[in-house]
C-alpha cells in the first residue's frame, strides 16, 4: 500500500535565543517517517524531544529546513504549495484544546466546514449536532467552551478536527491537560476513530493506550527518531539502551 | 554527531523561497508607485494646484514663519511631555479603582464612574475652555495661575478619562484564570491586581494607548484658545498677517514629525516584547 504521508530527512532548528543570527538549535534532526492509510502512529518521548515540532511541521505550522514531506504522492514542502490546500485534509487538536471562546460549541464545529470547504451552514450543523451527539455532548451545543470542563471541551476540539472530514488527524498530547478521570472519556474518541480507519499520528504520554491502539510507536530523543516499530517491540524488547530508560521510567 | 550539510532539495527549496521573496517585493514596489503616482497625479493635475500651491507651499512663507513656529512648538511639547506621564497615572488609577471591590473604596469607584462619564461626554476645547477660564474666575488661593498649567491640567483630565477607559478594557480582558493564578499563590487582590493584571492589561493595549497619546500630542494645539502662544498659535497668527496658510503646513511638519516616531517605537518595542515571551 502506498503511503499517505512520507517524511524523508526532515530537519527543523530554531534560531538560538540572544546570539547571533547564525546560531540555531536543532529542534528535529534527520526524521523519517512513513504513514500508510489507517496507520495509527504514536510517538513517545520525554517532553521537549520533539513531538509536538513533528506533528506542526506536517501541518505546514512550522517552515522546516531540510527534507521532504509528501502528503498523497504530493510534495507538500514545497515553497509553491499553499499551506491551506494541504491543511483542509489534514485535522489538528492541541493540548490546550484551543476552541474559540467567543463562538459556542456547535459554532466552533461549523466554522471551518462553512469557510474553508464552503459546505451548507445547515448541512455543517447537521453533521456537527451528529458528532456532537455521538460523543455524548448534544446537550452542549449552544455552551460556550469556558463553561465546559477539560473533558468536554477537548472532545468538542475532537468533534471539530473531524468536522472538517480530515484524511489525516494530528492529535498533540491531548490529554495531557486533563485529569485521569476525564482521560478516558476523550481516549473513547480517539479508540473509535482508530476502530472506523482513521489515519492518525499522536503524540502522548499515555503509554498503555499507545500499546493498545498505535501500528507503529516511534521513540524519539533529543530530535530523533531513536527506533520504531510496532508497540509490541518497542515495549516489550526495545533495542536501544534509551528507549529502556524512558520506559522503565514512565511505565 | 556528524555535520548537517543541507541537502540538494534544501538548497534548490530556499532559492525557490528566495526567489518568491524577490517576487513579493518587486510586487509590492510597483503596487505603491503606482497608487502612490495615482494620487499624486490627482493633486498635481487639480485644477486649483496652482493656487493652492501658492497659498499652502511659499518657500518664503515657509522661511519666514519657521521660527515663531517652533518656539511655538517647544510649548506644545513641553505641555506633552508634562500631560503624558500625569495622564498615564490618573488613567491607571481611575481604572484600577473602578475595579476594586474593597467597601473602603466604593466612595472612590463612585468618583471614578462619575468622573470618567463626565470628561468623555464633554468636548475636550470646552473643557480647556471651562478650566482655562474658570479657574482664575474662582479666584481661590493655591490654584494655578500659569497659562502653562491651565492649558495642560484639562488636557490631563480629558485624557485621563479615554485612557482609564482603554486601560480598564484591558484588565477586563485578561483571562480570570489569572487572578485565581494569583490569589492561589497568597497574592492580595490589591497585588493580583498590580503585579499580574494591570501589566498584562497594559500589554494588551497598547495600540489604542498609542492612539491616544498621539492623539494627546495633537490636541495640546487645543490650549490656543486660551491665548496660548503655541505651535498653531503662531501659525494662526502668521496666516492672518501675511495672508498665507504655509505656517500651517509647517505647524502640521513638527506634529508629525513627533507623532510618526513614537508610533513606529512602539510598534517596535511591542513586537520586541512579544518575540521574547514567546522565545522566537
Amino acid at each position: 500500500m502506498s503511503a499517505l504521508l512520507e517524511i524523508r530527512g526532515l530537519r527543523k532548528t530554531y534560531p538560538a535565543a540572544g546570539s547571533g543570527q547564525r546560531a540555531e538549535r536543532v529542534v528535529l534532526h534527520d526524521i523519517t517517517l512513513s504513514v500508510a492509510p489507517h496507520d495509527v502512529i504514536c510517538l513517545i518521548g520525554a517532553s521537549g524531544s520533539g513531538k509536538s515540532t513533528l506533528l506542526r511541521c506536517v501541518n505546514l505550522l512550522e517552515e522546516i529546513q531540510d527534507g521532504v514531506i509528501t502528503f498523497d504522492g504530493r510534495e507538500i514542502s514545497d515553497p509553491r504549495i499553499d499551506p491551506r490546500a494541504v491543511r483542509r485534509d489534514i485535522g489538528m487538536v492541541f493540548q490546550a484544546y484551543n476552541l474559540f471562546p467567543h463562538l459556542s460549541v456547535v459554532d466552533n464545529c461549523t466554522l471551518a466546514p462553512a469557510l474553508v470547504h464552503k459546505v451548507a451552514k445547515q448541512e455543517a450543523r447537521t453533521r456537527a449536532l451528529e458528532l456532537l451527539e455521538r460523543f455524548g455532548l448534544a446537550d452542549k451545543a449552544g455552551a460556550y467552551p469556558d463553561a465546559l470542563s477539560g473533558g468536554q471541551q477537548q472532545r468538542v476540539a475532537l468533534v471539530r478536527a473531524l468536522c472538517t472530514r480530515p484524511r489525516l488527524l494530528l492529535l498533540d498530547e491531548i490529554t495531557a491537560a486533563l485529569d485521569p478521570e476525564l482521560v478516558g472519556e476523550v481516549l473513547e474518541i480517539v479508540r473509535a476513530e482508530a476502530a472506523a480507519g482513521m489515519t492518525m499520528i499522536l503524540a502522548t504520554h499515555e503509554m498503555a493506550f499507545a500499546r493498545e491502539i498505535a501500528t507503529t510507536v516511534c521513540f524519539l530523543d533529543q530530535g530523533r527518531i531513536l527506533e520504531q516499530g510496532p508497540p509490541e517491540q518497542i515495549f516489550g524488547s526495545p533495542r536501544e539502551e534509551r528507549t529502556r530508560e524512558f520506559l522503565a521510567r514512565v511505565l | 554527531m556528524s555535520v548537517w550539510a543541507p541537502s540538494a532539495r534544501q538548497i534548490e527549496r530556499a532559492r525557490i523561497t528566495r526567489q518568491m521573496r524577490r517576487r513579493r517585493a518587486l510586487l509590492s514596489a510597483v503596487v505603491t508607485v503606482t497608487v502612490l503616482g495615482a494620487v499624486l497625479a490627482v493633486f498635481l493635475t487639480s485644477p486649483g494646484w496652482p493656487a493652492f500651491r501658492a497659498y499652502f507651499l511659499s518657500w518664503s512663507d515657509f522661511k519666514g514663519a519657521f521660527p515663531s513656529v517652533s518656539q511655538g512648538f517647544w510649548l506644545n511639547l513641553r505641555v506633552f511631555l508634562v500631560a503624558e506621564p500625569c495622564v498615564l497615572v490618573l488613567a491607571s488609577l481611575v481604572a484600577v479603582c473602578r475595579q476594586s471591590r474593597s467597601p473602603w473604596l466604593a466612595p472612590l469607584r463612585l468618583l471614578s464612574v462619575v468622573y470618567t462619564d463626565l470628561f468623555r461626554g464633554v468636548p475636550s476645547i470646552l473643557v480647556v475652555v471651562l478650566v482655562g477660564v474658570g479657574t482664575p474666575a474662582l479666584q481661590l488661593n493655591g490654584l494655578p495661575t500659569s497659562l502653562f498649567w491651565l492649558g495642560t491640567i484639562p488636557l490631563v483630565l480629558c485624557y485621563g478619562a479615554y485612557v482609564a477607559e482603554v486601560l480598564r478594557a484591558g484588565i477586563l480582558a485578561v483571562h480570570p484564570t489569572q487572578w485565581s493564578s494569583a490569589e492561589a499563590l497568597g497574592l492580595s487582590r490589591t497585588q493580583a491586581m498590580w503585579r499580574v493584571i494591570f501589566p498584562q492589561a497594559v500589554r494588551r493595549v497598547v495600540p489604542p494607548l498609542m492612539n491616544d497619546l498621539v492623539s494627546l500630542q495633537k490636541d495640546t494645539a487645543l490650549i490656543s484658545v486660551l491665548g496660548v502662544w503655541e505651535a498653531l498659535r503662531a501659525a494662526q497668527d502668521w496666516q492672518g498677517y501675511h495672508f498665507n496658510g504655509t505656517a500651517l503646513f509647517v505647524a502640521s511638519m513638527y506634529f508629525l514629525v513627533v507623532a510618526v516616531p513614537l508610533t513606529r517605537l512602539t510598534d517596535w518595542l511591542m513586537l520586541r516584547q512579544i518575540r521574547r515571551e514567546q522565545g522566537r
